[in-house]
């Protein structure tokens, strides 16, 4: 299957929603990598944080909407601070999460999460994911 | 007999962790001739010479032999230490017992018995070493420049401003080159035009050079200081003198040709002034396609040119001169784009190459400076540039970077998002090289504030559907496939060594790389001067170069010619070939070896040597069937003495075997 990249494509309304929602320009980002290789959580993620941003350049806002990638990020801002051309990737990952929240749409559900599962969770990642819930 | 000192050198511990010097030193002391022998860590440092010095001065040596690294290295250096001592610089032999001999070998007893060798042929070769003197000739004050474009305009301006008379030799009929078809350069976006015209003006005006267009140089004889070129020139049709212009001719003339200058997208008539800003700015009749030269076919423009500047019967013209120093700057071509046969160009008009494109971008091309795509002239929305066409592909096309195509590629996306604000460019890279003062910066901007695509991976092929090229690619940093409907596809061609240029090369005996680039005589350290002395290299001739590194490096050996120039005679190693009269038949075949042209019979039947040709390669003497040709300094006596001691050695060592056994 080819994935057909025309100027629509890219430059769509959701692309540009995430870009100001986080306030950030994909369009930085050259691929070095370093977000994906610093990230604690990468080897959970199905697509790579790089990748989201890759993807996100060529306006394939969807599929990175509908990944688990941007529900295991634990804001835990390495990437951030890792990433030389200066862009907050977190930022970018919140961008998507809002947009998820605002059609009522969540992954994480702390009223439905079983009390060991919680008390087994690192706090920080516990915190993100409230944090998640404000949206 | 010579009294000869031997100095060998530790070289750190290169030399003496595998050579045992002391013993060496100890094994040669008693060595006929020898009369003084040490070893020094570093022979080649101030202090090693000095010690060279004071021996010479009190045991009144003749002859030096220094053990140490390859000649190459260190020779002169001990050639001046001996000079200042009042010895003959050719009273010196480097035996050299480091490159052939510590550094191949690991079995220090056998390295010492080799090392030991090598300095014994050095002293049965110093022997009989004569003293010489360099052969001097004089020195041609003119140089000539082959190739008008930017390199070898910019070495012409610099040898003319120097003070010295220049020939620029130029194939087309304009000087410029490539860089007057050029929009724009990377990374200023200055104008190519506005920048090169001035220059080419200049270089007209200048009183010390002297213009050959539609010219090409057929051969060159001749020795660094002394050469004398052979200069075709194509027929003059169009009298300079006379024309004023007008351009009644190219309004009359029936005939119309694809324009080299727009690559192929306008037309122009077969009498033509090749662009606007033309140097030397006068009309040209393109001998191949103009009829008038059977008179009842054409004709029109001589019977239009009222001030009769037309005239049908000139004839080619030879032209011989005498130069001093030859500056190539011959340039580069595209590699034919014929070849890429996947990617369609030939079959689709909207398929170009980076030099078609650049007429496309540029004020004086095809559509004015319009962005319009050549087979319907709309405006196209969306375009392909594709990197690395031919280049860095070893098994179908060239295996080198073409090193210029990652900037002007994006410099044409960045150009065309200028002129067409919603359009959309896509760059399609293996790599991006962007190595120069602020290139990086340039990619980057381009990549976060023009919108400029790059996706990673060589387009698989292209076709067309409807009015769109469908260019199916991959991005391998996402794993998609990638399909794109464009408007228009350019292609980033390789650079190739300019058409032509292989036959004078052969002429001249320059040495070329796999590719058919000039090398340089050394990579690092002389990258502006070929091996054979005289000849200098510039521009894209020597590499692929962008306009910065052509100019720089024209200005680099403009600088070396003039350093040349300066003297006031030429010097020339006096290592040659001389003749034993005696003994010569005058068979002639030295003649026939001889690839310099130095060797010729004289009145008497006997062969002689020109001295200032011949470079002592050596190729008569082993030629020469009665011995009679000898090369100074490296005569058979001497190469005789020199086996001798190395079989007298290998002799004692099989005896000594025997014994054991």
């Amino acid at each position: 299957m080819f994935y057909k990249l025309n100027n629509k494509a890219i430059k769509n309304s959701l692309s540009e929603q995430v870009q100001e929602i986080s306030a950030q320009n994909v369009f930085d980002c050259y691929q070095c990598g370093n977000c994906s290789s610093g990230c604690p959580v990468v080897d959970y993620m199905d697509i790579s944080p790089n990748q989201v941003m890759r993807l996100a350049q060529f306006g394939a806002i969807q599929e990175i909407l509908d990944s688990e990638t941007i529900w295991i990020c634990s804001t835990c801002l390495q990437c951030s601070s890792r990433c030389p051309k200066g862009i907050d990737v977190s930022k970018v990952m919140e961008a998507f999460r809002a947009i998820n929240l605002r059609k009522r749409f969540s992954k994480v559900e702390p009223n439905k999460t079983q009390i060991q599962n919680i008390k087994e969770t690192p706090p920080i990642l516990l915190v993100s994911a409230m944090r998640k819930m404000t949206g | 007999m010579k009294r000869i000192g031997v100095f060998i050198c530790h070289c750190g511990v290169n030399i003496k962790d595998t050579v045992d010097v002391e013993l060496l030193t100890e094994q040669l002391e008693n060595y006929p001739g020898v009369v003084h022998i040490e070893n020094y860590m570093f022979m080649c440092s101030d202090p090693g010479q000095n010690q060279i010095k004071a021996a010479i001065e009190e045991n009144k040596l003749d002859g030096v032999v220094i053990a140490a690294c390859s000649p190459t290295l260190h020779e002169s250096t001990f050639q001046n230490v001996i000079e200042e001592m009042g010895i003959n610089k050719y009273q010196l032999e480097i035996a050299n017992i480091r490159e052939q001999c510590s550094w191949v070998h690991n079995d220090k007893e056998e390295a010492t018995r080799k090392a030991n060798l090598i300095i014994k042929t050095a002293l049965e070769k110093l022997r009989l070493n004569e003293s010489l003197s360099p052969v001097s000739s004089p020195m041609t004050k003119r140089v000539m420049v082959i190739g008008g474009g930017i390199a070898g305009i910019q070495a012409a301006l610099d040898i003319a401003d120097g003070g010295y008379e220049v020939l620029l030799v130029e194939k087309k009929p304009s000087i410029g080159g490539h860089m007057i078809q050029l929009s724009e350069t990377f990374p200023t976006l200055d104008c190519s035009q506005c920048i090169l015209t001035p220059k080419m003006v200049q270089l007209a005006k200048h009183k010390n050079i002297k213009l050959y267009v539609n010219s090409e140089v057929e051969k060159v004889e001749g020795f660094v200081g002394n050469f004398t070129a052979k200069i075709n020139r194509k027929p003059q049709y169009v009298n300079p003198d006379i024309c004023t212009m007008c351009g009644d001719c190219i309004d009359n003339c029936p005939v119309v040709v694809p324009s080299e200058y727009d690559e192929g997208l306008s037309w122009r008539k077969a009498i033509y002034v090749p662009f606007p800003q033309a140097i030397p700015a006068t009309f040209t009749i393109d001998t191949e396609n103009c009829l008038g030269f059977d008179p009842i076919a054409c004709g029109e423009c001589r019977k239009a040119c009222k001030p009769e500047a037309i005239n049908y019967d000139k004839k080619p013209e030879t032209f011989e001169e005498k130069i001093g120093a030859i500056i190539l700057a011959t340039g580069y071509d595209l590699y034919p784009v014929e070849k890429m046969a996947e990617y369609g160009y030939g079959k689709f008009p909207d398929v170009l190459n980076g030099l078609q494109f650049e007429r496309i971008l540029s004020a004086t091309g095809p559509t004015g400076g319009k962005m319009l795509r050549p087979s319907d002239g709309k405006i196209p929305k969306e375009i392909v540039f594709i990197q690395c066409s031919g280049s860095r592909d070893p098994e179908r096309h060239n295996s080198y970077c073409s090193k210029i195509c990652c900037m002007y590629s994006l410099k044409h996306a960045k150009l065309y998002k200028h002129k067409v604000h919603d359009g959309q460019p896509y760059i399609f890279y293996i790599d991006i090289r962007s190595g120069g003062k602020r290139y990086e910066e340039f990619i980057q901007q381009a990549v976060s504030e023009d919108g400029v695509i790059y996706i990673r991976g060589k387009v698989a092929k292209i076709y067309k559907e409807d009015d769109k090229m469908i260019v199916h690619g991959m991005d391998t940093l996402t794993g998609k496939k990638i399909e794109i409907k464009a408007d228009l596809v350019v292609l980033a061609q390789s650079m190739i060594p300019s058409e032509g240029v292989n036959k004078l090369i052969q002429n001249l005996k320059l040495s070329t790389d796999e590719h058919g680039f000039l090398n340089e005589a050394h990579p690092k350290l002389r990258p502006l001067e070929s091996i054979q002395s005289g000849f200098y290299l510039t521009g894209a001739a020597q590499g692929p170069k962008d306009i910065p590194d052509s100019v720089a490096q024209a200005s680099g050996a403009a600088a070396k010619v003039l350093a040349l120039m300066s003297q006031q005679e030429i010097y020339h190693e006096p290592i040659i070939a001389w003749v034993d009269e005696e003994k010569c038949s005058g068979c002639g075949i030295c003649i026939s070896t001889c690839p310099y042209g130095a060797r010729a019979l004289n009145f008497d039947g006997i062969a002689e040597v020109n001295e200032v040709l011949c470079e002592g390669c050596g190729a008569c003497i082993s030629a020469c069937p009665s011995s009679a040709s000898q090369q100074r300094n490296l005569t058979d006596d001497q190469i005789n003495n020199m086996i001798d001691i190395i079989l007298q050695d290998n002799l004692e060592n099989s005896l000594e075997k025997e014994d054991m056994i």
